[in-house]
């Protein structure tokens, strides 16, 4: 009876599966698609690669998204550590509101009100207030990962430093900063990944001034389905894989810590 | 002592500054714009005014003209044209659909993770994550492809309703698209704390069930299915808010009739550039976000307490 509940259970699970993957799949396979169309095979073609790698606005793009997505992950993770470390160490009313709140309700809230503000002070739109925007919201993100590094770590090794002599800022600097490294890069690649991701607070606080990567398919695929999206999609996502698997070398356990 | 005083805001003072600067100020002031007018080109009505007679830039307030500073116009407007209280019902509606749909699909997935053998569970979990890490947009576009009137997909569906004799349907463009796209785009969401909760579940409990004479069906309900109450409230919650706010979902599947609160915010924000009212209907999204989660927190703790 029970072999025969979990077979059923292993057919629904798999067309989960099925359901998460085939759409990507999809993707990446009309990307290779000699037509216009995506619907239908045609054939094998590169074309859609040479077509993308000609595009001067999606280059500019790609740049604006990396430039922001390592100004982002620097500033957020400064930020989000010390987040974390205050939210660990501390008992705080208004820093863990502050922290939480922009994880936990609707990006778009947070576009308007980003909006009116810089609008307010008179800034123009584009890369500074793109960036600006995105470390305001990853700066939770990393501060939950590296509290829940600290609070895995043994706060005895910190009393024992202090035991043998170090400061506090010695101690902090030679056990705690060692041991909580992998949350906080972790961190840094989360903030990296959202910020290269965002569309929606992006959408918002742009302008007409600056484009990033997620701006420039939505436009495109607000007009009509492109296989150069396909293509980009495609490298979008071999560039997701490659981070993740530098993650999971760089800190095994990151990834965990995430979910 | 002073150290310790000293120590704790600099550790805790810059997150903090940056935070006031860029979210908790930003957010005032989005609400206080919902009291104000929309200025003539757009945007606000500037604070800052010329006064005719004297010449002198002043602030509307000093000025005198109380009338132009603050108004309760732009929640009026809210409250009596009924077509903004139905774009709320029906986000929610589609919110609510889309959540009960992910937990259907979850649930059997997180219980059989949870269940599987343990050196297979990660690896389980991290391919639920992994779709999810591609970019938004693209897992929305790649149900554009599908559902496209030339797909493979669409052409069989339609080949098979005209076996029964029903016209071809659209399905790109439609409600159906909406809440098919917003289920895959938060599916993850509702399979992680399930999953989480049901990993816990002490499996003797079943055991013991059934040897006193439970069958599947009862096992489930009476122990797995309550047991797992916090974790389905937690899920929801993840689905459910999101899903309420999203607005390139339907903006680029939904067509003209599938549209969401959130749309209609962008719309006053971008298009028909009335920020006043484009704040007016993000406080109320803001509000019923925080009864939701309020809500939630209160039936999680409430199903934790009657399960253990």
């Amino acid at each position: 009876m029970h072999s025969k509940q979990s077979k059923w259970l292993w057919g629904a699970a798999s067309l989960v599966y099925l359901f998460l993957y085939l759409p990507l799949i999809i993707v990446v396979v009309y990307s290779f698609n000699d037509s216009k169309l995506n619907a239908e095979w045609v054939g094998f073609t590169f074309k859609w690669y040479e077509i993308l790698f000609n595009d001067a606005q999606m280059l500019t793009a790609a740049r604006n998204t990396l430039i922001i997505g390592l100004v982002t992950s620097v500033c957020a993770t400064v930020l989000g550590t010390l987040a974390g470390l205050a939210m660990y160490k501390y008992k705080l009313r208004l820093l863990p509101v502050l922290v939480l709140t922009p994880i936990a309700i609707p990006e778009i809230l947070m576009g308007v009100s980003l909006l009116i503000f810089f609008v307010m002070l008179n800034m123009t739109l584009g890369l500074v207030s793109i960036a600006l925007s995105h470390i305001a919201f990853c700066i939770g993100f990393v501060a939950i990962v590296v509290r829940s590094r600290l609070q895995g770590m043994d706060e005895s090794l910190v009393e024992a430093a202090r035991d043998l002599g170090a400061t506090p800022v010695q101690a902090f600097r030679l056990v705690t900063l060692p041991l909580i490294m992998p949350g906080i890069i972790a961190g840094a690649l989360m903030a990296f990944t959202l910020s290269i991701d965002d569309f929606v607070i992006t959408f918002f606080t742009a302008g007409a001034g600056a484009s990033t990567l997620p701006l420039q398919i939505y436009s495109m695929i607000r007009i009509a389905v492109t296989p150069e999206v396909n293509a980009i999609s495609t490298l979008l996502m071999l560039l997701t894989l490659a981070l993740i698997v530098i993650a999971s070398k760089v800190a095994p356990g990151a990834i965990k810590a995430q979910s | 002592m002073r150290n310790n005083r000293l120590a704790k805001w600099l550790i805790s003072g810059p997150p903090l500054l940056y935070l006031l600067l860029f979210f908790a100020i930003p957010s005032a002031i989005m609400a206080f714009a919902a009291f104000r007018f929309p200025g003539d080109y757009g945007g606000l009505l500037p604070l800052m005014n010329v006064n005719p007679d004297t010449g002198k830039t002043e602030l509307l307030i000093n000025a005198g003209n109380y009338a132009d500073f603050l108004t309760l116009e732009n929640f009026t407007r809210f409250f009596q044209e009924p077509v903004f209280f139905e774009l709320f019902l029906k986000s929610f509606w589609y919110a609510g659909l889309t959540t009960v749909i992910c937990l259907a699909l979850a649930y059997p997935l997180a219980w059989l993770i949870a269940r599987s053998p343990k050196k297979h569970r990660d690896l389980l979990v991290l391919m639920v994550i992994l779709p999810f890490w591609s970019n938004f947009l693209i897992r929305v576009y790649s149900w554009m492809i599908i559902l496209g009137p030339q797909g493979y997909f669409a052409k069989s569906i339609n080949a098979v309703l005209g076996v029964i004799g029903i016209g071809p349907v659209q399905l790109l463009f439609s409600h159906f698209a909406v809440i098919l796209v917003l289920v895959y785009v938060h599916l993850p969401f509702m399979v992680l704390p399930l999953y989480a909760n049901l990993e816990k579940h002490d499996m003797n409990l079943l055991d013991a069930a059934q040897d006193l004479g439970a069958n599947a069906w009862q096992r489930f309900w009476r122990i797995t299915w309550p047991l797992s109450l916090p974790g389905v409230w937690a899920g929801a919650a993840l689905v459910f808010i999101p899903a309420l706010g999203m607005f390139a979902v339907p903006d680029l599947v939904g067509g003209t009739d599938g549209i969401m609160i959130g749309n209609l915010i962008k719309q006053q924000f971008l298009d028909s550039r009335d920020w006043p009212f484009g704040s007016v209907l993000s406080i109320m999204l803001t509000l019923a976000v925080l009864m939701l989660a309020g809500l939630a927190t209160l039936i999680g703790r409430g199903g934790k307490r009657n399960a253990l």
